[in-house]
């Protein structure tokens, strides 16, 4: 498997990060690089085998149907650059 | 036993300007769990809260904050399986649907692709009397809602609130089986009526807690058989997927509209795309929202923070056994136990509440009588004045006494009518009502004699023309009636009025 340009230039949109154009071939490159030392996984037979989820026999975690939290608008808008009335105020995305 | 013998109905043909159209029409449905905390946070679900306030820093998607699944939202999730006759998946998975929203902080949503908790299961769609078709149910997944952006406060600035953003959902994704708008409509509401005798949705459409993607084609006559037959999707036609509708009516005109524009695009030698359409309500078209076609890749994979769901068989079979009469078997009860005709027990049927009522009312009593005047007296009463059946200023107790006192022949069906708008605007016992207020239907033979004497006597001219008339008599029974304030017993005043003018 190859990553082209291209490929490179699509993902970036879709994460919605901006990369300049002279960077891509680098960038798939990189891509390249991740995903050849991941495909040596592929030499091992893993036929039958069940995929393993956790290292530890642990059950997946719950919680109770109980309101814990919440009540915190000023911290959770803290960060964002643009707040007004209590909502996060983003540039105009509209279908 | 439940009596499912019934007629499949017709597909809906739509003639084009060369030939004939049929429809085929697959949904998925997202309802909202009705729970009190997030599928994934504890924080509140509670509609209408102040922006941001039901929002924990997982829901923001903070760094490092873990997603801990709520138990109840699962439950929920297999108690609707169950009541689709579903099968119930004791092992599955949650995976990260990716993609770019304001309104999504994760920048994917939790969702379960590949394993998802309930499998295929049916419901049995009524389209009339006897007339009904099984749609299968492919699946049931749970997975978060996003937020809500609103887009009409600022000329520059979209605004986005974050309190339903990890909000549980259930997407209820059926076969293509349903063949008409009229059918979509009717499985939408079959649907919600049983997550409502559930309890795991509210259904409220108007605050999106169910709301539906329609996927629409149209193939030749006998091609759907064919699909049937194989499997094979190939004998059907390209379809097109009507996203977020929320009204049974818009359902159905977006149906209609986008079916009559696959008509166009094919008879005119061309061929549709399958792509994702929004329904424009003020224009009455559907149109391409191409915004999603672009983000269509959603890059699923296993989300690695959450470890497979597995449930016992023992806690399904627990919640199984829980299960609410469903309105199926209901609806079969009210006809069996209770004589309705199959109309009057789907009407009392469709909603719990009402059903509730009407059960009240109708034991111990004649249940034809009850459902009439539940439905016609009642149900009306209350529509003109827009009250839910839950707030019935007459409980149950009291309009069984009106009926009680019908049946005991102490009051006529007409002055009932007034006793019922008396209790209903008043309040009050009827019994005690009828005997205050002198109410009592008169049976006294001899009373109503003398009135009918009275009014022969005073009306000389009127009787002549009677005797000339036979019709006539009904002047009479009239006066009469009116003599007595209504109270005496119709029949006996027909006959006494008959006897005394020798007709």
């Amino acid at each position: 498997m190859s990553i082209a340009p291209e490929t490179a230039a699509r993902v970036a949109k879709l994460a919605r990060i901006k990369v300049e154009p002279e960077a891509l071939p680098a960038l798939a490159a990189e891509f390249n690089t991740i995903l050849g030392f991941i495909e040596q996984l592929n030499e091992v037979d893993v036929d039958g085998v069940e995929p393993m989820t956790s290292v530890t026999p642990m059950r997946l975690k719950r919680r109770e149907d109980v309101v814990t939290d919440g009540d915190r608008q000023a911290q959770i808008l803290k960060n964002a650059p643009d707040a007004r009335e209590g909502f996060f105020a983003v540039p105009k995305v509209v279908e | 036993m439940l009596d499912l013998t019934y007629e499949t109905p017709k597909p809906r043909v739509i003639s084009g300007a060369k030939q004939d159209w049929e429809l085929v029409i697959g949904m998925e449905v997202h309802a909202q769990v009705s729970s009190n905390a997030k599928l994934f946070s504890g924080a509140s679900t509670k509609f209408g809260n102040e922006p941001n306030a039901n929002v924990s820093f997982v829901d923001a998607a903070m760094p490092g904050m873990l997603p801990v699944i709520n138990e109840y939202c699962v439950e929920q999730a297999v108690r609707t399986g169950l009541g689709l006759k579903a099968q119930i998946n004791l092992w599955s998975a949650f995976d990260r649907k990716n993609y770019f929203y304001p309104d999504l902080p994760q920048g994917y949503q939790i969702s379960q692709l590949y394993h998802p908790i309930v499998g295929e299961g049916e419901i049995l769609v009524e389209m009339g009397p006897g007339v009904a078709r099984l749609v299968r149910v492919e699946r049931i997944h749970l997975e978060q809602d996003a937020g809500k952006s609103i887009h009409d406060m600022d000329p520059n600035m979209s605004f986005v609130d974050l309190n339903r953003t990890g909000v549980a959902l259930m997407e209820i994704v059926s076969r293509p089986d349903i063949r008409g708008p009229e059918e979509a409509a009717a499985y939408v509401t079959k649907l919600r009526q049983i997550l409502r005798y559930l309890g795991t949705c509210d259904g409220n459409m108007q605050n999106g807690n169910l709301r539906a993607d329609v996927n629409v084609s149209i193939c030749a006559p006998g091609q759907y058989e064919k699909y049937q037959a194989t499997g094979d999707f190939s004998h059907l036609g390209t379809r097109c997927e009507i996203k977020n509708m929320n009204s049974m009516r818009f359902i159905q005109m977006a149906i209609e509209v986008e079916a009559r524009r696959q008509i166009a695009i094919v008879e005119a030698g061309g061929e549709v795309v399958q792509e994702t359409r929004l329904y424009d309500v003020d224009k009455n078209e559907t149109r391409s929202m191409r915004s999603k076609e672009e983000a269509h890749d959603y890059r699923y994979f296993p989300d690695p923070d959450l470890l497979p769901l597995e449930i016992e068989q023992g806690w399904v079979d627990d919640i199984k056994a829980r299960l609410p009469e469903l309105p199926d078997a209901k609806k079969a009860r009210f006809m069996g136990d209770f004589g309705l005709t199959d109309y009057d027990a789907s009407v009392l049927t469709a909603e719990l509440d009402a059903a509730s009522y009407f059960e009240a009312v109708a034991q111990g009593r004649d249940g034809k009588m009850a459902a009439n005047w539940v439905i016609n007296e009642l149900f009306g009463r209350l529509k003109k004045d827009s009250l839910d059946i839950t707030d019935s200023p007459v409980p149950p107790a009291q309009l069984g006494g009106i009926i009680d006192l019908i049946s005991s022949g102490d009051i006529s069906g007409k002055i009932a009518k007034d006793l019922f708008e008396i209790v209903y605007t008043e309040g009050g016992d009827p019994a005690q009502i009828v005997a205050a207020r002198g109410m009592k239907q008169v049976t006294d033979t001899g009373a109503i004699e003398a009135a009918v004497d009275q009014i022969i006597a005073e009306n000389p001219a009127q009787v002549e023309k009677a005797k000339q008339n036979p019709k006539l008599a009904g002047w009479f029974v009239g006066q009469v009636m009116k003599a007595t304030g209504g109270k005496a017993n119709p029949a006996t005043v027909n006959q006494l009025v008959m006897e005394k003018l020798g007709l």
